[in-house]
């Protein structure tokens, strides 16, 4: 087994990189996610991994080599935020719709304007119909598993599909943790050598040469992308196969969801990253008060786990739907329409509010956790809700 | 006519074979079709250097103009266009 070691979540992304050894890397330098490919370049210059290492100049030129590579057959990652995510976009839709396994170690932060460097998941949460996988992570630890994971997810045969691993900016990015690191071995076994791509090898044992993104017009194009939506569902399935063999050989199990203390909850809240770990202190302050509390804690966003959500939430009478994200629709987070829309079908749902904190970065603290418990516990008591969206940490 | 695959039979994520737009006969997008005119022409292969679509076939070791390739040929008059001797004209594709 591993070793404990202190670690920040680019230093844990930038270690697990080095262990997967992938083919290429490409990147471009962005605060807070500079440090990953910063460590990372250091690791090719001592000679610790075999990977080609491409410094372009700009997170567009970074995604489109990691294509080239990803299309020709090398194993390739790259690392980004906020900006240079968005600097990414069209080439996000280019890397899921080739069905490139590319992946990528994202560093949540705020988009502008106005600027802000810290943390909030705008950035990731535009991205989330661009058809890459999204695994989400609460500390160093789930970081560093959930990139080795990573891999195997995306290359499955029957995935297919590019996939960003996130960690939540100067929150985990920046913070030192006790973690488990594998041995070198141990992550050299567990992602193995890439599943073979057929019409790669042909191009290769055939010499034949392949046309890579030729035009796809309206006679082509919907069965491409029905196609690629089977991608995505079929991740629904690989996903626990492989969170369930990482459990097997290194004692840490992940669902698409963490359920705490929820199963017998009347009040629970919903929520991603670095904030479900202030959450689960102020749900054990409220069960030692007698307060029948619960937290849903979303690891997997995309693809969406519906059932798990639904078996997760039927039986709660109230919840609140946590996200560092301004929906800017005028009514809710883009969160609480994924999560509502997982419930309708039921008979039975709980009433659903929306609390929106945490953005550019603003600390959410235990307190206003319990502003959104007290809300809740309000709820409860009438049988019914006097708002949809509430802001926490706001000054009004 | 060409049986259209369905999404369970396409090759994964649009990549295929090189070469494949050789099956993407585009001639039919022609409204205008250019003809060759060989008193006036000096085989200077002006329109072969020109011709976004490679749809001009000559012959290099006579050193003579051959044909146009009209199952490529759009129809876009650059040939005529650049032709110095005004060896090529577009006309109406029902006049041809």
């Amino acid at each position: 087994m591993g070793i404990k070691v202190a670690k920040t979540a680019n230093e844990a992304f930038a270690e697990g990189m080095r262990q997967i050894n992938p083919d290429v890397v490409a990147a471009y330098p962005i605060t807070p996610a500079t440090e990953i490919v910063q460590i990372f370049s250091q690791f090719v210059a001592d000679g610790l991994v075999k990977t080609e290492f491409i410094q372009v100049e700009s997170e567009h030129s970074a995604l489109s080599a990691c294509i080239g590579a990803s299309a020709a057959g090398a194993r390739t990652m790259t690392g980004t935020s906020s900006q240079g995510l968005a600097y990414m976009w069209e080439m996000l839709y280019i890397a899921s719709g080739l069905r490139l396994p590319i992946i990528m170690a994202v560093v949540n932060r705020t988009l502008s304007s106005p600027i802000n460097i810290h943390c909030d998941h705008s950035d990731t949460f535009g991205a989330r119909d661009s058809g890459w996988i999204q695994i989400y992570s609460e500390n160093v630890q789930e970081t560093y598993d959930n990139l080795i994971q990573g891999v195997r997810i995306a290359e499955h045969p029957e995935v297919r599909l590019p996939c960003m691993i996130m960690t939540d900016g100067f929150i985990l990015s920046h913070c030192l943790e006790t973690m488990e690191m594998l041995t070198d071995e141990e992550v050299r076994d567990f992602v193995d050598e890439p599943p073979e791509r057929e019409n790669l090898i042909k191009a290769a044992v055939e010499n034949k040469p392949i046309t890579i993104g030729a035009l796809d017009l309206p006679d082509y194009y919907f069965e491409h992308k029905r196609q690629q939506a089977e991608g995505m569902k079929n991740a629904l399935r690989v996903i626990p196969e492989i969170s369930k063999e990482f459990g097997n050989r290194f004692g840490r199990y992940y669902g698409f969801v963490e359920n705490y203390r929820i199963e017998d909850a009347d009040i629970g809240i919903v929520v991603i990253g670095s904030t479900a770990g202030t959450g689960k202190e102020v749900v054990d302050n409220l069960r030692k008060k007698g307060i029948k509390a619960g937290l849903l804690k979303i690891r997997v966003l995309r693809p969406l786990p519906v059932e798990d959500i639904k078996n997760s939430l039927k039986n709660l009478k109230v919840v609140g739907i946590m996200e560092r994200v301004e929906g800017m629709n005028a009514f809710c987070s883009p969160l609480y329409s994924e999560i509502s829309s997982c419930l309708y079908d039921l008979e039975k749902r709980p009433i659903l509010t929306n609390f929106v904190y945490g953005l550019g970065g603003r600390d959410v603290k235990i307190k206003d956790i319990e502003i959104v418990f007290n809300d809740l516990l309000k709820i409860l008591e009438r049988g019914k809700k006097e708002f949809t969206l509430k802001y926490i940490g706001v000054r009004e | 006519m060409e049986k259209k695959l369905t999404w369970k039979e396409l090759p994964i994520g649009d990549i295929l074979e090189g070469g494949s737009s050789l099956k993407f006969k585009t001639g039919n997008w022609r409204s205008k079709i250019p003809v060759h005119i060989p008193e006036k022409c000096i085989n200077c292969f002006i329109c072969w250097i020109s011709c976004p679509d490679d749809a001009i076939i000559v012959d290099a070791e006579k050193g003579k103009w051959s044909s146009f390739n009209y199952d490529y040929c759009k129809g876009c008059g650059i040939c005529a266009y650049e032709c110095p001797k005004k060896a090529i004209e577009m006309r109406e594709e029902i006049e041809k």
